[in-house]
């Protein structure tokens, strides 16, 4: 059954009635409560949905009315779209761990007439901004557990809005239910979500049912996403990529949405579903090597041998393998047999047996997360989107994945970038713009429906695929007008262990340099094996063979900037190893850990002056702050090393040259 | 979840009374005259400086200690000598200060361990996987998970208790007790040894087990700001003696409580 029966369906209720008959059986969304698995088919969907539906309509939802939904991924509050969605209300998931100011915003910003909520813990959260509320009129839970004190006149369970619903039945709206749902067409909005924003307030990003579902159907085309994946929804609802992927994706390709039984036992879920397509931050897979990696050390050592044996096969093969390229006999036969030993158990630990395709998305992931999960046969892609753009703007198409790159504009998506860098894009999928704001929809979408998407990037001529290199505000050019992006190289650097940290500076220079930090716990284990003597952070940094090491690492980064167009002009010319480790409590870092170029830049002047004027060392000294609140000063003599450049590797000249 | 009732014990009736109970070892008293009363559908709390005597007060009433004087009546039977097994079957369930759990059990065993009371069949019909033993197992694993998922311990349920950490086995501990579909929950200091956190959690769990289920509870508890916020009644052991009784505020203006926290020479 492929999409192309559904072209025609242009909003989620009317998909609802059609896969309600055409899969009435087959399941559409699961919860594991009091240690069981529970499925309800398309069918009970839509028996859960219609009385809900009708009892919201009861209290008074009418068409264009915001319903708010707040809560952990439960059966019921994707209902509650769905239900609000056919009487033509607008649902707004809000992040459920928003502090109660933050959530009045929201709440007051959209004008939510209901909010249906998971538990107490929201209803409290709600009652306690109510006065600043007027136009909330009722609250409904999901979870009844110590409500049943509370003043129940705004207040109703999900359960009783269904039973008002059902005892409904003779009245105009119960008659006309299905008819209220005809009257739903493609560009009326779907949803608002708002982004977290981490400037300034929140904004409402108004979709379509147009735009959520053609890119859903893109989307599922793109992967051969059929009715028989399962997907597990953890990811907060309120974020884009859970409301396109366990929502819109499924109600077009009709596949079965798992909700966990609490968000502590996610990994145990996943296991035992075996998800087929699935979405995560980089973290996520990072945990999963980490914890893998501590484990095998615990191992008894046969284990221990084999697991290290057939790791160092998968990341010789496994890749080429899944990459379908040519791999001589030998090595199939030893990556079958460890498949078997070593690939096969994991990922069956992972819950990656049954996994077809995975995503990453959000941040740069470190390349030896990505090619550890692919060599063991995980089909771990990435891709680029926004909430603007109803999540896909580019992915990887399966056979070219790269560590590095989004990838490929999806199906019917246009990407370019901006002679600034910035990478803008058009597609069925953009927003119809931020709710109650005119003045930032015009900033971010031009008038022929291009989106500026505030992220800077090139497209990498080697592969073709986009690559997105910073936010553009940070993006600065050298003197010789070549773009200079910070947290580009920063990445790159910091993806070597032994870096703890990296602060790049060349905006409005000649050259780029970089001020590094070691990472302690690595070097310092590398030092413990191989015998040196240490005493402290300092001592370790001036090491003469750490910097060795360093020098091998930074010039691995430049070799591979050669390789990349515009960034081959940004290698990084001189570095040094700062004698202190950078600190949240000194102000260097943010206390969500990011780097303050400029404080840094300020903070140790001399070594800035030193990276630029040529001198070989300095000696610096720096006022510190300990945990106690006490100051001191470090005192020391920084080297200042000399990198070479590679020259740049244009993929047009080489092809030319050949 | 409650156990039926065999007794029709109105809320704010007297649910145990324990009367003019006294226990020492060998010279030392432990607990001189004490009497005081527990109504249904309370939460009431025994407090005290360490060696009050507090613990044993628990120990009497669950039948762990014969007291040598003094009468304990629950749901209106009276008796002077009760067994721990017997308390139990009547519907009086505790914790215990140092966590008392099969560590090398699962938390789902151990909760299920805590069912055995209520199991009807013998070791005979248990033995087979079939017959009327698996449905009523069924039927226990139902009610075990009630408590794992309002305890929110789903994620732990298949770890040996031993390998938790200690705030988790208190949780555990806790939902051993309540396994048993207890009338009277006896917590023995719920609190001890926890953080902030941890604790602001048991106090949550404390109240909603009183307002779900209509348990009553007993619990012995040092930190004063917890006994306040939770209890309505409090009633003070000194040395063995019982030197107040009554609501947190009363007891907390009383001189002789005072007078005890504060450690006036006797």
């Amino acid at each position: 059954m492929g999409a192309d029966t559904t072209l025609h369906v242009d909003t989620f209720p009317k998909l609802l009635l059609i896969n309600a008959v055409r899969r009435g059986d087959r399941p559409a969304m699961r919860e594991k409560e009091f240690g069981i698995w529970n499925a309800w088919t398309w069918a009970q969907v839509l028996d859960e949905v219609r009385p809900f539906s009708i009892g919201l309509s009861e209290l008074g939802v009418k068409r264009d009315d915001k319903v708010a939904i707040v809560g952990a991924n439960r059966p019921r509050l994707y209902w509650t779209m769905c239900a609000a969605q056919a009487l033509g209300a607008i649902p707004v998931p809000v992040y459920q761990d928003s502090v109660a100011d933050e959530m009045a915003y929201v709440l007051a910003h959209a004008g939510a007439k209901v909010a249906v909520v998971e538990n107490q813990e929201q209803i409290d959260k709600i009652l306690s901004i109510a006065d600043r509320l007027p136009s909330l009129s009722h609250l409904i839970y999901d979870e009844e557990r110590g409500l049943r004190g509370y003043d129940h006149s705004r207040l109703k369970s999900f359960a009783d809005v269904q039973a008002m619903g059902r005892a409904a039945s003779a009245k105009q709206i119960a008659l006309n239910w299905e008819k209220e749902i005809a009257r739903g067409k493609g560009s009326d909005i779907a949803v608002i979500l708002y982004t977290s924003g981490t400037t300034g307030s929140p904004k409402g990003v108004m979709l379509t049912y147009e735009s959520t579902i053609v890119s859903s159907r893109n989307a599922n085309a793109f992967d051969n996403l059929t009715e028989n994946e399962e997907v597990i929804a953890y990811l907060p609802m309120a974020w884009v990529g859970d409301h396109i992927f366990s929502y819109a994706q499924s109600y077009v390709a009709g596949f079965c949405v798992n909700c966990p039984e609490s968000p502590e036992t996610v990994a145990e879920d996943r296991r035992e579903i075996g998800t087929t397509y699935a979405f995560a931050p980089p973290r996520i897979y990072e945990n999963l090597l980490t914890a893998t990696m501590v484990r095998m050390e615990d191992a008894g050592a046969v284990k221990r041998g084999m697991f290290h044996y057939f790791i160092g096969v998968a990341r010789r093969w496994g890749e080429k393998i899944l990459n379908r390229e040519p791999v001589p006999l030998h090595a199939r036969l030893l990556y079958a047999l460890g498949e078997i030993l070593v690939y096969g158990p994991l990922k069956n630990r992972y819950g990656a047996s049954r996994l077809r395709v995975a995503y990453t998305a959000g941040e740069a992931i470190g390349p030896e997360i990505f090619r550890f999960h692919r060599s063991l046969g995980v089909n771990l892609k990435q891709l680029y989107g926004q909430t603007e753009a109803s999540v896909y703007i580019t992915a990887q198409p399966d056979g070219e994945i790269y560590a590095d790159t989004v990838g490929k504009p999806n199906i019917d998506v246009e990407v370019k970038v901006a002679d600034n860098g910035e990478v803008l894009f058009r597609s069925p999928g953009v927003f119809v713009g931020y709710y109650k704001d005119p003045e930032k929809t015009a900033e971010t979408k031009t008038a022929d429906g291009w989106v500026h998407t505030g992220d800077a990037g090139f497209v990498d001529p080697k592969t073709g695929h986009l690559k997105i290199i910073d936010r553009v505000k940070d993006v600065g050019r050298l003197k010789n007008g070549t773009l200079f992006a910070p947290k580009y190289i920063e990445n790159k650097l910091k993806f070597y262990p032994n870096i703890k940290e990296a602060v790049a500076f060349g905006d409005k220079r000649d050259f780029v340099t970089v001020m590094l930090n070691i990472d302690l716990v690595a070097v310092g284990s590398w030092a413990e094996r191989n015998n040196v003597v240490y005493g402290s952070y300092q001592e370790l940094a001036a090491n003469s063979q750490v910097c060795e090491m360093l020098v091998a690492h930074v010039d691995e980064v430049n070799r591979s900037l050669a390789q990349e167009g515009p960034m081959a002009g940004a290698q990084i010319k001189r570095f040094l190893i700062l004698h202190k480790e950078l600190d949240a409590d000194d102000g260097e870092l943010t206390r969500t850990m990011k780097v303050r170029r400029s404080f840094i830049a300020e903070r140790y002047g001399p070594l800035a002056t030193a990276l630029y004027d040529g001198s070989k060392e300095l000696d610096i000294a720096t006022e510190v702050t300990f945990e106690d609140g006490r100051k001191g000063t470090i005192s020391g003599r920084v080297k200042i090393l000399d990198m070479k450049a590679y020259p740049a590797m244009q993929a047009g000249a080489l092809e030319k040259a050949a | 979840m409650r156990a039926p009732s065999t007794a029709d014990i109105a809320a704010g009736d007297v649910l145990l009374s324990a009367e003019g109970i006294s226990l020492a070892f060998g010279g030392v008293k432990a607990l001189s005259n004490v009497s005081f009363d527990i109504r249904k559908g309370e939460i009431r709390a025994i407090i005290g400086p360490n060696g009050a005597g507090k613990t044993s007060m628990l120990n009497v009433i669950n039948g762990f200690y014969q007291p040598d004087a003094g009468t304990i009546t629950f749901k209106r039977e009276t008796r002077t000598r009760m067994r721990t097994h017997e308390a139990a079957e009547f519907g009086i369930a505790r914790t215990f200060q140092n966590v008392a759990l099969f560590k090398g059990m699962t938390t789902l065993d151990n909760l299920m361990a805590g069912r055995t009371l209520r199991m009807r069949r013998g070791v005979f019909w248990q033995a087979l996987w079939f017959g009327p033993a698996l449905k009523e197992a069924i039927e226990h694993r139902r009610r075990v998970e009630e408590i794992i998922d309002f305890l929110e311990i789903q994620h732990i349920r298949k770890i040996p208790v031993g390998k938790l950490p200690y705030g988790l086995q208190k949780r555990v501990d806790l939902g051993r007790a309540l396994a048993t579909e207890p009338e009277l929950l006896l917590l023995d200091e719920p609190m001890a040894g926890m953080n902030l956190e941890e604790k602001e959690d048991m106090s949550r769990f404390i109240i909603d087990i009183h307002d779900q289920f209509g348990t009553t509870v007993a619990l012995i508890e040092h930190d004063m700001g917890v006994v306040m916020d939770l209890s309505g009644r409090v009633v003070v052991l000194d040395y063995g003696k019982k030197i107040a009784d009554g609501t947190p505020a009363e007891v907390q203006r009383n001189q002789a409580v005072i007078d005890a926290y504060l450690g006036i020479s006797h």
